[in-house]
C-alpha cells in the first residue's frame, strides 16, 4: 500500500515533467529572466543600475527598484541559484520528455520495413497507378522483376522482394534520421555538463603584467583574489601597431616567455584571436595601458645606423648619450613625449599618457654643418634620417607598458566543443534528412498487370515526389525513361 | 566605379522593383509582374557586384587576405547584406512556388531598410578591423547569422499573412494579436521618424539619435500635452487597425495563395534558419568569442538574446508537433521570433552595452 502510494507520487513528477505545459512554462521562465538580465548591466557598479532604473523607471523609484532587484539576485542573475535552478530543471525536462518518446521511435527505427496490404499502399501519402497491357506483361515477370528492381535502385534504395499475396517489392532509405532530434536534445545536455565541469574544476582570471616582469599568479577579481598558475609567466615585450597614421589599433602583440622550475619551458607571441596555451591554462591577449607614474621611467631603444652601414643599439634615459657608430657626431636626448602632436601652429603638445605616438627630442653635435636637432617618432620612419645620411632608428619604449591578458582553465571546454559538433550532426540529420519508404504492388489485372507505387517521407515529401515520378517512368517504358 | 556606384543602382532597382510588385498585385497583368521579377534581379545582380566591389576594397584597405575582409563589420553593411539576402530569399520562394504576391510585401522592407540608411546619415566608410575582428570565423559566425535573419524576416511576413488570413472574429486571440502587432510596429517606425525629423539637427550619430532621443519626440516628450495626445492617437491608431483589419484579409484572400502554402513556407524557412542559425549564430560564435576572449559563454545580452531568439524557433518547431498548438498558435510564435530577432539584431547594439558593441559604430 505504502509502496503503491510512493510510486504513485513519483509518477506524477515524472508527468509534470514530461509535459509540454513543464517545458513551456520553463522555456517562458528563461527567456523572461534573461531579458531583465540584458538590461541591468550584471556585476557592475550599482551607480549604473541605478543610472539604468532612473532612466526607465524616474529618480523616485529607481533606489527601491535596485533595493528589489539586488534582493532577488538580478545583478549577477546567470549566476543565482533560481537562474542555474531553472536550467537544471529544463535539463531534466529535456531529459524525461526525450526518454518518454524514446521508445516508440526506436521501435520504428529498428523494425525493417515489411510488405503491406495492397489497400494500405493505395492508402500512402504518396502514390501511384500504372497499367501494363498483356503483350508486354507476356514477356515474364522476371523481366518485370528485373525492371522493377533496378528502377528502385536507380532512385537511391535497395530493394527487397516478397511474393506472399503476388509479388511486392519494397525499401527504405534514413531510418535513422528519426533519431536526429534525440541526438540534438542529448547534445543539449553535453554542452550542459561541459559548462558545469568548467564551474567546478576551472577558473577565470586576469593579468596586468608589465614589460619585464614575470608572475606565478592571476587575480580572480577586482579585489586581489590570487590563482596560482603552476608555472613563471614572463612579458618580454609589449606593442602596438596602427593602421595608417591614424591612432585605431591594428593589433597588439606580447611576446611572453613560460618558466618552469627555473628553466624556459615556451615562448610566443600572442594578439586577440590568438592565444598562448601552457598545462591547460590559456593566456588572452585582452587588454593593455601605460604603468600609472612612470613617465620618464621608461627604456629608450634607439639604433644608430652610419651611412656605411655600420650599427650599435642604444638603450637609454632622457639626458643619456650616444655616438653613431664609426663617427664623431653625438645625440644627447632631451625630451620624450609617449604621444606627440603638432597643433595648428606647430608647436608641439602630449595628447595622451598611453604610447600612442611615442617620441624623443635628440640634439646632435660633430655632424659638421652646425648644431642640428628635432624630434623623432617611433611611427614615422621619415623623421629618422639625419643630414650626413646616417640614420638614428626608434625601436622602442620598454618598461612602462603593460598587457592585459584573459586566464583561463577550463577542462570542461573539450566537452562543450563535442557537444556541439554532435549539435551540428543532430540538426543535420533533423532537418536535411528524411526516412523515405516505398512500397511497389505487382497484382494480375484482367488483360494485364496493374501496378500499385506507394511511398511516404518524413521531410521534403515534395522531393521523393519527384523521385517516385522518375520510378514511375522508368518501370513503365524500361530502361529508357531513367536518368 | 567604385561600389558606391553599384549599391545605389540597386537601391533605385529595388525601389521601382516595389512600385512594380505592388502594381502587380493590383492590376494583376502578367508583363507588369515580369517586369517586376527581372527588375529584381537586376538589383540583385548589381549588388551582388557592389558587395564583391567592397570586400576587394576592404582587403585593399585593411591590408590583409580576402578571407578576413569580409564587408560585415558596422551597421551599414550588415544592412546592405540583409538586404541582399532578404531578396535572393525572396526569388527562390517566388520561383518555387510560382507567386509573385510576396513581392509587394517584401520589397518594401528592402526599400525601407535602404531608406533608412540613407536618412539616418549613418557611415558608409570603410573602417578597418578593430583586433578583435581579425579572425576567420568573421566570415562563417557573422554570414550566416544574416542569412538565418533573412529567412526569418520572410517567415515573420507568411506567418503574419497566415494570421491575417485565418482570423475571422474581432475577438479571437489571434486576430487581436496580429492586429495590435502591426498597429505596435507601424506605431514605432512612426514614432522613430518623428524623432529624427525632430532631432536630426542637433545630433552627430544614429547611435545617439537612438540612445538619447528614442520617442522624445511622442510618448516621451517633455511636454506632456504632446506625450498625452501621442498616447491617444496611439491607441485610436490601434483601434482603427483592429476595427478594419478585416480589410485586410479580404485584400490577401485575392492572392490566390492558400493559408497551407503560407504554412508550409512558414515552416520551410525557420526550418532551414533554425540549424544555420545555431551553427553559425552561436556555435561558431561560442568557439570565436572562447578563442578571443577566453569565454564561450558570457551571458553578453547578445549572446542571451540571441538564445531568446533560439527558444522562440525552437518552440516553434517543437509547437508545431503539439496538439493544441499547430496553426495560430504557432504562426504566432513565428511572429514573436522575428520580433526577437530585430532586438538581437538591432536593439541589443543600439540600447544596450556588452562586447558586440562592433555593429553600432
Amino acid at each position: 500500500m505504502e509502496k503503491e502510494k510512493q510510486k504513485s507520487f513519483i509518477d506524477k513528477i515524472w508527468d509534470v515533467f514530461a509535459s509540454v505545459k513543464m517545458a513551456v512554462v520553463i522555456f517562458f521562465f528563461i527567456a523572461a529572466s534573461s531579458m531583465v538580465g540584458t538590461v541591468l548591466e550584471q556585476n557592475a557598479e550599482p551607480e549604473k543600475n541605478i543610472k539604468i532604473l532612473t532612466k526607465m523607471l524616474g529618480a523616485d523609484a529607481a533606489p527601491a527598484a535596485y533595493t528589489f532587484f539586488d534582493r532577488l539576485g538580478f545583478l549577477d542573475m546567470y549566476h543565482s541559484w533560481w537562474f542555474v535552478a531553472s536550467l537544471l530543471l529544463f535539463a531534466a525536462n529535456l531529459i524525461i520528455c526525450s526518454l518518454e518518446r524514446l521508445p516508440r521511435v526506436m521501435k520504428l527505427v529498428r523494425e525493417p520495413i515489411r510488405p503491406i496490404a495492397v489497400d494500405h499502399i493505395e492508402k500512402m501519402s504518396i502514390r501511384k497507378t500504372l497499367n501494363i497491357k498483356a503483350q508486354h506483361s507476356k514477356d515474364k515477370t522476371s523481366n518485370l522483376k528485373e525492371r522493377i528492381e533496378s528502377a528502385i535502385r536507380k532512385i537511391g534504395l535497395a530493394p527487397k522482394e516478397s511474393l506472399e499475396n503476388g509479388a511486392q517489392y519494397y525499401a527504405e532509405k534514413g531510418n535513422y534520421s528519426r533519431l536526429g532530434v534525440y541526438i540534438t536534445h542529448l547534445s543539449i545536455l553535453i554542452i550542459l555538463a561541459g559548462a558545469i565541469i568548467g564551474l567546478f574544476f576551472g577558473f577565470n582570471a586576469f593579468i596586468n603584467l608589465p614589460e619585464g616582469q614575470m608572475t606565478s599568479v592571476a587575480y580572480k577579481d577586482s579585489k586581489g583574489t590570487e590563482v596560482p598558475l603552476g608555472f613563471e609567466l614572463r612579458c618580454d615585450n609589449f606593442e602596438v601597431s596602427y593602421y595608417g597614421d591614424s591612432d585605431m589599433p591594428k593589433a597588439y602583440r606580447s611576446w611572453l616567455s613560460v618558466f618552469k622550475d627555473g628553466k624556459k619551458v615556451k615562448e610566443k607571441s600572442i594578439v586577440v584571436n590568438d592565444p598562448l596555451t601552457f598545462e591547460g591554462v590559456t593566456f588572452y591577449q585582452s587588454s593593455f595601458g601605460t604603468i600609472p607614474d612612470s613617465a620618464g621611467r621608461g627604456i629608450i631603444v634607439l639604433k644608430a645606423v652610419s651611412k656605411d652601414g655600420k650599427s650599435e643599439q642604444f638603450n637609454l634615459k632622457v639626458g643619456d648619450k650616444f655616438t653613431i657608430p664609426g663617427t664623431s657626431v653625438t645625440g644627447q636626448i632631451t625630451d620624450f613625449s609617449p604621444a606627440l602632436t603638432f597643433d595648428e601652429n606647430g608647436k608641439t603638445r602630449t595628447y595622451d599618457e598611453n604610447m600612442k605616438n611615442p617620441a624623443v627630442f635628440v640634439e646632435f653635435s660633430g655632424l659638421g654643418t652646425g648644431p642640428f636637432s628635432g624630434w623623432v617618432f617611433k611611427r614615422f620612419p621619415q623623421t629618422w634620417n639625419l643630414p650626413d645620411g646616417s640614420r638614428l632608428e626608434f625601436m622602442d619604449v620598454w618598461g612602462v607598458e603593460y598587457t592585459g591578458m584573459q586566464v583561463r582553465k577550463d577542462p570542461g571546454v573539450f566537452i562543450v566543443y563535442l557537444g556541439c559538433i554532435i549539435m551540428a550532426f543532430g540538426l543535420y540529420m533533423t532537418f536535411f534528412m528524411s526516412h523515405r519508404r516505398l512500397w511497389v504492388g505487382v497484382t494480375e489485372d484482367k488483360g494485364g498487370t496493374k501496378i500499385i507505387i506507394g511511398a511516404s517521407a518524413s521531410k521534403n515529401k515534395a522531393a521523393f515526389e519527384k523521385k517516385i515520378e522518375q520510378l514511375a517512368e522508368m518501370i513503365n517504358t524500361g530502361q529508357k525513361g531513367g536518368k | 566605379m567604385n561600389s558606391s556606384f553599384f549599391f545605389g543602382l540597386s537601391t533605385i532597382a529595388y525601389i521601382f522593383a516595389m512600385i512594380s510588385y505592388i502594381a502587380y498585385l493590383t492590376f494583376k497583368n502578367k508583363t507588369v509582374g515580369l517586369a517586376a521579377t527581372s527588375i529584381t534581379f537586376v538589383g540583385v545582380i548589381s549588388q551582388t557586384f557592389a558587395l564583391g566591389l567592397r570586400w576587394s576594397e576592404f582587403a585593399e584597405l585593411g591590408q590583409m587576405g580576402l578571407i578576413r575582409a569580409v564587408p560585415l563589420t558596422n551597421l551599414y553593411e550588415s544592412l546592405i547584406f540583409f538586404v541582399w539576402c532578404l531578396m535572393i530569399a525572396y526569388l527562390i520562394i517566388e520561383f518555387k512556388y510560382k507567386n509573385r504576391s510576396f513581392g509587394a510585401f517584401i520589397t518594401p522592407v528592402a526599400a525601407l531598410v535602404l531608406a533608412f540608411i540613407d536618412i539616418s546619415g549613418m557611415s558608409k566608410n570603410i573602417q578597418p578591423l578593430v583586433p578583435a575582428l581579425q579572425s576567420n570565423w568573421l566570415l562563417a559566425h557573422v554570414m550566416m547569422s544574416f542569412i538565418s535573419y533573412s529567412m526569418f524576416a520572410i517567415s515573420f511576413s507568411t506567418a503574419l499573412m497566415y494570421l491575417i488570413m485565418k482570423t475571422e472574429k474581432r475577438t479571437e486571440p489571434a486576430y487581436i494579436f496580429w492586429t495590435v502587432m502591426l498597429a505596435v510596429f507601424v506605431l514605432v517606425l512612426s514614432a522613430m521618424g518623428l524623432d529624427y525629423i525632430s532631432f536630426k539637427l542637433s545630433v552627430k550619430s544614429q547611435e545617439e539619435l537612438i540612445r538619447s532621443y528614442l520617442f522624445k519626440a511622442s510618448f516621451r516628450s517633455s511636454s506632456s500635452a504632446v506625450a498625452v495626445l501621442s498616447y491617444t492617437v496611439a491607441a485610436a491608431f490601434i483601434f482603427f487597425v483592429w476595427r478594419f483589419g478585416g480589410a485586410l484579409r479580404k485584400l490577401i484572400a485575392g492572392f490566390n495563395i492558400s493559408h497551407e502554402t503560407l504554412d508550409e513556407i512558414t515552416y520551410k524557412l525557420i526550418a532551414t534558419g533554425f540549424p544555420i542559425f545555431t551553427l553559425g549564430g552561436l556555435i561558431f560564435g561560442a568557439i570565436w568569442a572562447d578563442q578571443a576572449w577566453g569565454k564561450y559563454w558570457t551571458w553578453d545580452p547578445k549572446e542571451t538574446w540571441s538564445l531568446i531568439t533560439w527558444f522562440f524557433y525552437a518552440f516553434y518547431l517543437h509547437g508545431r508537433l503539439m496538439r493544441g498548438w499547430k496553426g495560430k498558435k504557432v504562426a504566432m510564435v513565428a511572429v514573436l521570433g522575428f520580433i526577437a530577432v530585430i532586438f538581437t539584431y538591432l536593439g541589443v547594439n543600439l540600447l544596450l552595452s556588452g562586447l558586440h558593441s562592433y555593429g553600432a559604430q
